[in-house]
C-alpha cells in the first residue's frame, strides 16, 4: 500500500521553509544517524532569548524533510522558552497528521530543536564562565 | 512531461490485452465450468489461453494452473515441494538472499512449521554461484526455489545450470520468473525448471492473474478447496478476461522480443552512463548480467524516499527499495543481500524501462535527475559529512 501524505506535508516537502545553514548560529544540534536513514540539523541564531532566525539540513525520507520544515517554521521568532514547549505532537497535527510508521520523524524535528537549544545553553553558560 | 519509469513494478495494459479482454465482459460472459454452449466459449478461451503461454515457456498445457497472481504461485509452488518433500522425511529448502518477499516469507512460515532454510549468498554482482548451489544440497533438500530475475537489482541468476543441478540431485527446481516472463526466453524443459511462476501485469497484460507451471509427473496438493477447476487443484470461477489478457500480452511481449530489448539496452547504456557521472554514485549489481531495462542505482547523502517524491513532483515515476515505504527502519534486503553498506542503500533509485519507453524520456530524466540529486544533497547533513570526509 502506498503512504498517503497530508496536503500540508507534501507541501513542505516539495518547498521546505527555512533551507540550509546560518553562519553565525549560536546554537546548532544535529540528531538522528545515517543507519537509520534520519539526520536533521537545526542551526539557531538567538538574540534576547528570541529565535531570530532558524535553518535546517536534513538527510531523510519526505516526512523527515516536512517536521523539520515545519518544526522551525513553529520557532521561528519564538522565545527560548516557547520554543522549548515544541513537541513532536504539535509537529504533527500542525501538519495535519503523519502516517503511523512516520511519526520517528516528528520525534526527530523535536529532539533537533531542543538539541540546538542544548547547544546555545552550554555556548552561553561557556561564555560568561 | 510524465515518464513511466517504473516498468518492473507494474506495466499499463497493451491495447492487444485489452482488445481480447473486452469480449470476455460481454460476449463470452459464460461460466467455464458450465455444459451449455456460453459456457463452452467461456472453457475454449481459457484452454487456448492456458496452450497459448504453455507453448510460450515450452510447455505442455496441462502442465499451466492458473492463479491469481505472482504471489500465489509463489506460496503454492513452494508450500507444495515442502509438503511432498515432507512425506519422503525431507525437511530442508534451498533459495537465495534476495528472492521476492512472497518467496522469502513463505519460507519463512515453513521454517515455524520446522522446516531448515538455506540461503544462499548473491554476492555483489547479484547473482547466485551454481557452485554454492551444488554444495548446498544435502539428502534431505527437497525444493531450490531461485528467482530467474531480481526484481529490485534485474540481474539474470543462471537459471539453466542450476536446473541441471538440481535434475541431477533429484531435487525439484522452482523459479520465480515474475520479473523475466515476456522479456527473456524460457524454456522449462531445456532450463530443467520443475516449476515456475509468472504475472500477467508485468509485461503489459491485466492484474490480479498470474500462472504457474508444474512440470508432469508431479503430484500436486490442492491450493483451494471447492468446485473442479484448474483439475480440482485451485477451485474457483476462471478470471476468463484476465486469463485470456495475460496470453495475449505474453505473446504480444514475445514477439521481436530481440529487436525491442535491444533499444531498451540502448536506452539503459545511455542513462547509466550519464547518472554514474553524478559523484558519489553508484550502479548495484552486475553490470552486463541484467534484465535490458533495469537500472538500480545509490547516491550517497541522500534517502531514497525523498528522491522519489522530488523525481515524482517533475513527473518521473520510479521507485526505490527503500525502508521508508515499507514502515520499516530497514533498507532494501536486496541491496544488503549485495554488501550495499546500510546507509548508502537508503539512497538507492530503481529505474526500470522497457519497450514503451522513449530516448526522449530518456533525455527528460537526464535533465532532470542530476538537479534532484544535487537539490537533496545541498539539504543533507549527510552529505555535508562526506564532503568533509567525517564518514
Amino acid at each position: 500500500m502506498a503512504m498517503t501524505y497530508s496536503e500540508k506535508v507534501r507541501d513542505h516537502f516539495a518547498n521546505p521553509r527555512n533551507v540550509g545553514t546560518i553562519e553565525d548560529a549560536n546554537g546548532v544540534g544535529e540528531v538522528g544517524n545515517a543507519v537509520c536513514g534520519d539526520i536533521m540539523k537545526m542551526y539557531l541564531k538567538i538574540e534576547n532569548g528570541v529565535i531570530e532566525d532558524v535553518k535546517f539540513n536534513t538527510f531523510g525520507c519526505g516526512a523527515a524533510i516536512a517536521t523539520s520544515s515545519m518544526a522551525t517554521e513553529m520557532i521561528k521568532g519564538k522565545t527560548i522558552e516557547e520554543a522549548e514547549q515544541l513537541t513532536n505532537k504539535a509537529v504533527v497535527e500542525a501538519l495535519d497528521g503523519l502516517p503511523p510508521v512516520k511519526i520517528h520523524c516528528s520525534v526527530l524535528a523535536e529532539e533537533a530543536v531542543h538539541a540546538a537549544l542544548e547547544d546555545y545553553r552550554k555556548r552561553l553558560a561557556a561564555q560568561q564562565q | 512531461m510524465q515518464v513511466y519509469a517504473d516498468q518492473a513494478a507494474t506495466t499499463k495494459i497493451s491495447e492487444r490485452a485489452l482488445q481480447a479482454m473486452m469480449p470476455c465482459y460481454t460476449d463470452i460472459f459464460g461460466n467455464p465450468s458450465s455444459l451449455h454452449e456460453v459456457g463452452r466459449a467461456a472453457e475454449e478461451a481459457v484452454e487456448k489461453a492456458r496452450k497459448s503461454i504453455a507453448s510460450a515457456i515450452g510447455a505442455e498445457a496441462g502442465e499451466v494452473y492458473f492463479t491469481s497472481g505472482g504471489s500465489e504461485a509463489d506460496n503454492w509452488a513452494i508450500t507444495m515441494a515442502a509438503q511432498l518433500g515432507a512425506k519422503k522425511g525431507k525437511k530442508h529448502l534451498i533459495s537465495s538472499a534476495f528472492e521476492h518477499h512472497a518467496v522469502l516469507h513463505t519460507l519463512d512460515k515453513l521454517k515455524k512449521e520446522g522446516f531448515e532454510v538455506t540461503l544462499l549468498p548473491v554476492h555483489e554482482d547479484g547473482l547466485v554461484r551454481p557452485e554454492e548451489l551444488e554444495a548446498a544440497i544435502r539428502e534431505d533438500t527437497a525444493l531450490v526455489t531461485i528467482m530467474f530475475v531480481n526484481n529490485e537489482v534485474g540481474t539474470i541468476q543462471p537459471i539453466e545450470k542450476l536446473g541441471e543441478i538440481c535434475r541431477q540431485k533429484g531435487v525439484l527446481f522452482h523459479t520465480d520468473a515474475v520479473q523475466a516472463a515476456g522479456h527473456l526466453p524460457i524454456d522449462v524443459k531445456e532450463m530443467k525448471i520443475d516449476m515456475l511462476s509468472m504475472a500477467g501485469h508485468k509485461f503489459h497484460g491485466p492484474k490480479g492473474v498470474g500462472a504457474l507451471f508444474v512440470r508432469k509427473g508431479i503430484a500436486m496438493s490442492n491450493l483451494i478447496s471447492g468446485g473442479g477447476q484448474e483439475k480440482g487443484k485451485r477451485a474457483g470461477t476462471e478470471n476468463v478476461p484476465a486469463i485470456v489478457g495475460m496470453a495475449e500480452a505474453l505473446r504480444e511481449s514475445l514477439e521481436n522480443r530481440e529487436e525491442k530489448n535491444a533499444a531498451v539496452l540502448k536506452m539503459r547504456k545511455r542513462l547509466t552512463e550519464a547518472v554514474l557521472q553524478i559523484p558519489k554514485s553508484r550502479l548495484n549489481g552486475d553490470p552486463d548480467q541484467r534484465i535490458a531495462g533495469n537500472m538500480n542505482f545509490c547516491f550517497e547523502g541522500i534517502e531514497g524516499e525523498s528522491l522519489l517524491l522530488y523525481l515524482d513532483l517533475q513527473g518521473i515515476c520510479a521507485s526505490s527499495g527503500s525502508a521508508c515505504t515499507s514502515g520499516s527502519l530497514e533498507p532494501s534486503h536486496v541491496l544488503l543481500a549485495l554488501g550495499v553498506p546500510v546507509e548508502i542503500a537508503h539512497g538507492s533509485l530503481r529505474i526500470s524501462l522497457d519497450e514503451s519507453n522513449t530516448e526522449e524520456e530518456v533525455d527528460y530524466i537526464l535533465q532532470t535527475l542530476p538537479g534532484v540529486v544535487k537539490r537533496l544533497r545541498e539539504m543533507s547533513p549527510m552529505w555535508e559529512h562526506i564532503q568533509k570526509g567525517e564518514v
